[in-house]
């Protein structure tokens, strides 16, 4: 079963630490990773933008508004987020318990389907 | 990440709104910052053993007004402080809190914080200087260490700014939509400043310096978040993302400065491009192209080129022409020169600059520029007056060093010859 597990944080506070925290922490969750990486169960991550970069259409009657900022204004947002190859709902949940040790996070998880595999090459993976 | 570590960038990130509140309860910087600050102590005592709050801003505008007015008491009557319970229990005024907080009330707070820091009257370091101690809360001795001076001498400059702000007589009302947009363009120019004294560092504390362009970038991001649909600061944001992107290709193994063109790409920031063009997208499709947004605009083409070969310059040179009609100004049309030598060549980029020279006369960079366009045409005595002159004015013993590689390029062409 495949599944994505969405990382809502607050932005603010993210933002704040250093990239040495940050790369703490990416570190951290990837020697959880790995287990998954090995048995070739390791899907895309995937890191937002922060929300100041986000643009919403939304429709008005029959118009179509594009908007700047986010879809929600809330305290914690959408930040990222995982997929993964898990074989039950309890190895996911798991598996995210111990990739988020240590964090504020909040991990979301749900189960998801791919309707379409998208014809990316891969090089657009940005160097971490 | 520690709880403490958790706790400081709470109180960080909550500084600029809480200050702001704290501001237009009390009217007076220092009461602000006496009553800030008490709150942060508390919190430090407090978060730790009963957990942090919900909403840690609404928290310590509240402790922190309370602890204010409790001196005040205290100090006309001199009766006992209250118990810490009733101070600590804040579960109902909380939420009345940060309902309030949440209405538009909080962004007028933050940029009036700011814009107390942009009074026309203080020259422009001391109004960075102010802003990174008010706004930002570095301490006393970060920012006298960022300026070079003594902790002593920014202490003074600190005290005399605040006092110039405090005779001001910033007003207090909510401002109209025009006095709020004059707010806005002000904060935004000041913050570009506090950028800016991070940007130039060439020697001594770079690392501190360096650390002034991440403040500037968080305060444009704080200005953002309250007008997310202004595009000259998302213009303001990406300029600010693009140039510092470039930072760790701006200095050699020895310290010696880099120019754009012989830097190493691969050690730009990709991420902070990213955004940085993701934002100039975004702030141009709003139809409004200001100075920040095509100056933007400029550092995107350069960070869009892989090499410097690939560059567009004729762009970089129209982008330019659009700067002058929007804020003329000689340093503008001596940047534009350096597009026009790429297309038309040195001849015609010195014809361009001719005009300035007078205006310019002190200026670094006019004649380190003028100096290199005449060495690429061989007019080698000249260019050695124009990069002598530069020498002269110097301000740092990088810029300096720079120089010199050029003399020493021209007298080595010189012996081949």
């Amino acid at each position: 079963m495949l599944y994505a597990i969405l990382c809502y944080h607050n932005e603010d506070v993210v933002m704040s630490w250093s990239k040495e925290e940050d790369d703490a922490v990416l570190a951290k969750r990837r020697r959880v990773q790995k287990e998954l990486v090995d048995t070739g169960r390791m899907g895309p991550a995937i890191r937002l933008m922060p929300t100041s970069a986000a643009t919403t259409i939304r429709s008005s009657g029959n118009e179509q508004l594009v908007l700047d900022g986010p879809f929600a204004e809330t305290k914690e947002q959408l930040l990222g987020f995982y997929v993964v190859d898990c074989d039950n709902l309890d190895e996911v949940v798991d598996f995210a318990k111990r990739m988020k040790e240590g964090e504020n996070v909040t991990f979301e998880i749900r189960p998801i389907q791919i309707i379409e595999k998208g014809n990316l090459s891969g090089k657009e993976t940005a160097a971490s | 990440m520690t709880e403490l570590a958790w706790i400081e960038n709470a109180l960080t990130g909550a500084r600029p709104q809480a200050m702001g509140a704290l501001l237009r309860y009390f009217r007076d910087l220092d009461r602000a910052e006496e009553a800030f600050q008490e709150a942060c102590l508390r919190a430090l005592k407090n978060w730790p053993v009963k957990g942090p709050p919900r909403d840690p801003t609404a928290w310590l505008i509240f402790v922190g007004r309370n602890a204010a007015l409790d001196n005040v008491r205290r100090d006309s009557r001199n009766t006992a402080l209250p118990a810490e319970e009733s101070i600590s229990d804040l579960e109902d005024v909380e939420t009345d809190m940060a309902e309030r907080l949440d209405d538009a009330h909080y962004r007028d707070d933050i940029l009036r914080l700011m814009f107390v820091c942009c009074h026309p009257d203080l020259p422009a370091t001391q109004q960075v200087a102010l802003a990174l101690r008010i706004v930002s809360g570095l301490s006393v001795r970060e920012i006298a260490s960022a300026f070079l001076v003594g902790e002593k001498a920014m202490e003074q400059r600190i005290t005399r700014a605040k006092r110039r702000v405090a005779e001001a007589d910033v007003p207090f009302a909510a401002p109209d939509a025009v006095e709020r947009s004059k707010r806005l363009g002000a904060v935004a120019a000041m913050v570009y400043l506090v950028f800016n004294e991070g940007y130039s560092a060439t020697s001594g504390a770079e690392v501190v310096r360096a650390s002034l362009c991440d403040e500037a970038i968080r305060l444009v991001r704080l200005l953002l978040r309250l007008f997310p649909s202004e595009p000259e600061i998302m213009g303001l944001l990406a300029l600010m993302l693009l140039q510092h992107a470039r930072s760790p290709a701006r200095t050699d193994a020895d310290g010696n400065a880099v120019l754009l063109e012989e830097q190493d790409r691969a050690l730009w920031n990709r991420t902070g491009i990213d955004e940085g063009l993701a934002l100039v997208e975004k702030a141009l499709r709003h139809g409004q192209p200001g100075p920040y947004q095509v100056q933007a605009a400029i550092a995107a083409l350069h960070a869009r080129a892989r090499t410097s070969e690939e560059t567009d310059w004729e762009e970089i040179d129209l982008l330019y022409q659009m700067l002058e009609s929007q804020t003329p100004s000689p340093v503008i049309t001596l940047n534009r020169s350096v597009a026009v030598s790429k297309i038309r060549g040195p001849e015609a980029a010195l014809q361009l600059i001719a005009p300035l020279a007078e205006c310019l006369s002190g200026y670094f960079y006019f004649h380190g520029v003028r100096g290199a366009y005449l060495s690429q045409i061989g007019r080698a005595e000249e260019a050695r007056e124009a990069f002598g002159r530069a020498i002269a004015l110097a301000r740092t013993p990088a810029e300096a060093a720079h120089i010199r590689q050029h003399l020493d390029k021209l007298s080595a062409n010189a012996k081949a010859v």
